[in-house]
């Protein structure tokens, strides 16, 4: 191992995968990927399930084959790689603390910096659950690990709180395995996952879903006995008289997912409070020179294929920024900002002059769902810059409009780009 | 009553001088200071582990003593107890800091609770100092705008109250202690003559008969049972009280003091503090319970242990919550002991007399982590003053070694840790930055971590962001490797806890 890299990637999942190989592929010539398991792939190594793949490779992959195909590339290519290994620190001169119990303590220095640290998941305390706090009580990760990687079943009888993709898919292995899924509530009038996982993993085992449901208490001191689950109203209320107890020993959160960022607030970036991820531009830059990141550290994606293509520009912009150092840019980026019924919106900053040589891809996520045909537009002030029609939109599943080169004109005079999602 | 002595029994195969009932604070520091003696002790604890019931869930304050009625037992062991605390962190390498605490009074109405506050800190011969709002304002910026002034206790502190129960309890046990985990007290053995007072000989456990002399009942909530089986005290009774509790992110909010309210009748107030690990704890609140088990959040608890905490720092962030817990606090109904004060929440702490060979401690509430070394010392007291003759073993050794902290090291001497064990490489929990090195020395530790409970007060492993959800399978394998046991044998807590049901592709 060097001590001097010019692209330095952490982690390994489908966003620090696709990072490194286009990194490399742009030019850069020291590449490493520090990863904390003892393999390549991240998250997607338990996501034995299929469904990656259908945007990027035209063909329906499970998680572990997707993953391969970038982790053949990597060492075609030569990148190297550093295992069972964690980042302590970073800082914001790009200098990188790392240990590892195999290769011991390190010290690097890296030109660039892709931040793919991905995302942990919500616990119980975050959505503050009351009740007891026997064992039974897992994330629906933790469990997929569990089962998956491990071998081992978690329960026999099993609630999921929470209705992430993770949790319908956990409902369905589960299943498979033998164990009881007694049901999954989700306390939002809508689902929070992708509507294919529902029908998939839900419908087709006959897994009730209640919508507008929560646990109100876990019993049990030892090992979950039972939860109190109850239906709540529009604030969220508990609506009394409507409390069911439902024995189970184990109890699944599905609960939501949040950017893993203390690594980059150590170096200084800044992080957007309603994304929990960096504030990035188009080549996701980071506020920090030198530091960019992709995949779910920026914000929480559905589909993998999303992922893997944020990677690729990050990884990009990463080799550029390696080997040329920081560009100066003619036009000042524009600020892309959240408009009717949209949370947020990423990139955070659009170079117009990037559209003269790519596309560039505004993702969002809609605040209520629109079971209708719906505009995505993108205006500056009250001039329309772009829009797209699609048939609904669900806060389950990310939104995405196209900024293209045609566009360039409109884009390269705005003050901002603000996007809207609105009935058509 | 006490029990009919019964028919002579055979003589028990485990005879020792002092057997100890309860391994939470109390009895890991009776255990500690009576270790220095050439004594043969029992050291039982109904959990599988030591330090699971009201010391393993508080507050974490080493209190100055200001906020204890003046001639309480309470008010002397507290003030005694926390003279000790530096000397016990050196010698038994936890983790104390003596920061100082503040009790704050908000608007111009609680002057008046201020003032009786400094009148029992001067009582009680508490070093203090009042501040004013604007001084307080100043020493913490996120306090209420509304703060109009505060007790500053300069020798209150903060600790680590998992770490200081586990290293009192790992000095007794290198000491000579023999501790016996998952072993329930049920009753006594009497001695079967007929002389009045009775004389204890030993007790019953689920874990078979120990024979002993003495018999010291440190059982915390339970202590009201163990002292009603020996026919002490009818009239004590403990009555549980829970506190429930929120602690935060020290990525996302940070607080650098021991904020206290001024006190309700029955509790300190909701606090809002810092601990030894940054982390800020806003809590507790003060419901008495029926259930001496019932350590469950609620609702309505956590909404006002919230609404408490913003009366003294307003800006605090609900999206800085990272755990809530609750623990009980063992209540009680016990006079002090000097007539003339007019009490009845004190500790009880005493020989009595109506029957021999008992040392009974009752009702060690708040401030019982602070006092626990000096009841300690006062138990070694009564028990001399009983004609017990104590003599020291030339080899006692007060210290307990720290063990390597990964997170506390800088990177230098990570690297140079990492060189010499490459397990110290390994990082398990990655929130708090603990190794597998740090948890495979836990787990052959003298007072051996066998649980994800165990492991978690020792290494403060899973109490960071994440909560366990990345490291929990890992640690479940280390455990199984190391104990040599099968994953599906590993527990939370012991007992039915289990982790894991069975392994995928079997049928039940």
């Amino acid at each position: 191992m060097k001590e001097h890299y010019d692209v330095v990637v952490i982690g390994s999942g489908p966003g620090g995968l696709a990072a490194a190989l286009a990194a490399k592929r742009a030019g850069a010539d020291d590449v490493l990927i520090i990863e904390r398991d003892q393999e390549l792939g991240g998250i997607l190594l338990q996501c034995i399930h299929n469904g990656f793949g259908v945007e990027i490779f035209g063909e329906d992959l499970p998680g572990p084959s997707y993953a391969q195909r970038f982790i053949n590339e990597v060492h075609d290519l030569g990148i190297e790689t550093l295992l069972d290994a964690m980042v302590l620190e970073i800082t914001r001169e790009r200098t990188i603390y790392a240990t590892s119990a195999q290769t011991g303590f390190s010290k690097l220095q890296a030109k660039a910096i892709v931040l793919a640290m991905g995302c942990r998941e919500r616990t119980r305390a975050q959505i503050r659950i009351p009740g007891m706090r026997p064992s039974g009580v897992y994330t629906a990760g933790t469990a997929q690990r569990w089962v998956n990687v491990e071998g081992y079943m978690p329960g026999k009888q099993i609630v999921i709180l929470g209705s992430g993709d993770i949790g319908m898919i956990m409902a369905r292995r589960l299943t498979f395995e033998g164990a009881k899924v007694e049901r999954v509530l989700e306390v939002m009038p809508y689902l929070s996952g992708l509507s294919r996982n529902y029908v998939q993993c839900l419908l087709d085992f006959d897994i009730p879903l209640q919508l507008r449901h929560t646990v109100k208490r876990i019993i049990g001191r030892e090992r979950v006995e039972a939860v109190e689950a109850v239906a709540v109203d529009e604030q969220w209320i508990p609506v009394p008289g409507t409390e069911a107890i439902i024995p189970c020993d184990t109890l699944l959160l599905s609960v939501g997912l949040i950017p893993e960022n203390e690594l980059s607030q150590q170096a200084g970036v800044r992080l957007d409070p309603v994304t929990g991820g960096p504030f990035v531009d188009e080549g996701y830059h980071t506020n920090i020179p030198g530091i960019f990141a992709a995949g779910n550290v920026v914000h929480v994606y559905d589909l993998v294929d999303w992922v893997t293509e944020a990677g690729f520009a990050a990884g990009e912009s990463a080799a550029r920024y390696a080997m040329c150092g920081a560009e100066t840019a003619r036009i000042p980026p524009i600020p892309t900002t959240a408009g009717e019924n949209v949370r947020y919106v990423v990139p955070h900053l659009v170079n117009p002059e990037r559209l003269s040589q790519a596309e560039v891809r505004l993702q969002m996520r809609v605040r209520q769902p629109l079971e209708q045909p719906v505009w995505i537009q993108v205006h500056d002030r009250e001039t329309l810059v772009t829009r797209r029609a699609a048939r609904y939109a669900r806060p389950g599943e990310m939104v995405n409009v196209t900024l293209r080169e045609r566009d360039y004109d409109k884009v390269r005079q705005s003050k901002e780009l603000r996007v809207s999602i609105v009935p058509h | 009553m006490h029990e009919t002595p019964g028919s002579p029994r055979e003589p028990a195969p485990s005879t020792y001088d002092i057997i100890i009932v309860g391994a939470g604070i109390v009895g890991a520091m009776v255990a500690r200071y009576l270790s220095r003696y050439q004594l043969k002790i029992l050291w039982i604890e109904k959990e599988a582990d030591i330090c699971m019931g009201a010391s393993a869930a508080n507050s974490a304050i080493v209190h100055g003593g200001y906020a204890v009625e003046p001639g309480t037992l309470k008010a002397e062991l507290n003030v005694r107890g926390n003279a000790m605390w530096d000397q016990l962190a050196e010698e038994l390498h936890f983790s104390f800091e003596r920061c100082g605490t503040y009790a704050v009074a908000i608007g111009s109405e609680e002057q008046e609770a201020l003032r009786a506050e400094e009148a029992r800190a001067r009582a009680n011969g508490v070093p203090y100092q009042l501040i004013s709002g604007e001084e307080m304002r100043r020493r913490e910026p996120q306090i209420s705008p509304e703060t109009s002034g505060a007790l500053f206790c300069p020798v209150g502190g903060v600790c680590d109250p998992w770490g200081a129960t586990i290293a009192a309890g790992e000095n007794a046990v290198t000491n000579g202690v023999t501790l016996k985990r998952s072993t329930a007290f049920l009753d006594f053995i009497w001695e079967a003559d007929t002389n009045k007072p009775p004389q204890i000989a030993g007790i019953v456990t689920d874990r078979g008969e120990f024979r002993a002399r003495w018999v010291i009942n440190a059982a915390g909530l339970y202590a009201d049972e163990v002292m009603h089986r020996a026919g002490v005290r009818e009239e004590f009774t403990i009555t549980p009280r829970r506190g429930e509790y929120v602690v935060l992110d020290r990525n996302h909010f940070q607080l650098d003091n021991v904020l206290f309210p001024m006190p309700s009748r029955i509790s300190k107030g909701i606090l809002v503090t810092t601990t030894v690990h940054g982390n800020t704890i806003v809590g507790p609140n003060a419901e008495e319970v029926g259930d001496r088990e019932d350590a469950a959040v609620t609702t309505q608890g956590l909404e006002e242990i919230w609404e408490g905490a913003l009366k003294l720092v307003p800006n605090l962030d609900r999206h800085a919550i990272i755990a809530v817990f609750a623990g009980l606090r063992p209540g009680s109904n016990a006079p002090t002991p000097d007539p003339k004060i007019d009490y009845h929440k004190d500790f009880v702490i005493e020989i009595p007399e109506s029957i021999r060979g008992l040392v009974n401690l009752g009702g060690i509430e708040s401030p019982g982590l602070t006092a626990a070394p000096a009841i300690a010392l006062r138990v070694i007291e009564l028990l001399k003053q009983a004609g017990e003759v104590l003599y020291e073993k030339p080899n006692w050794n007060p210290i307990r070694p720290g063990r390597p902290v990964f997170r506390h090291l800088s990177h230098a001497e990570q690297a140079e840790l990492v060189r010499k064990d490459s397990r110290y490489g390994r990082v398990i929990c990655r929130c708090e930055a603990v190794t597998e090195g740090e948890i495979v020395a836990e787990i052959h530790a003298p007072v051996p971590a066998d649980t994800y409970d165990a492991i978690k007060r020792r290494t403060w492993l899973g109490t960071g962001r994440c909560q366990g959800a990345f490291d929990m399978p890992r640690v479940v394998e280390l455990l199984a490797q190391e104990l040599g046991l099968n994953p599906l044998e590993i527990t939370k807590r012991g007992g039915p806890s289990k982790l894991l049901a069975r392994r995928t592709k079997m049928r039940d």
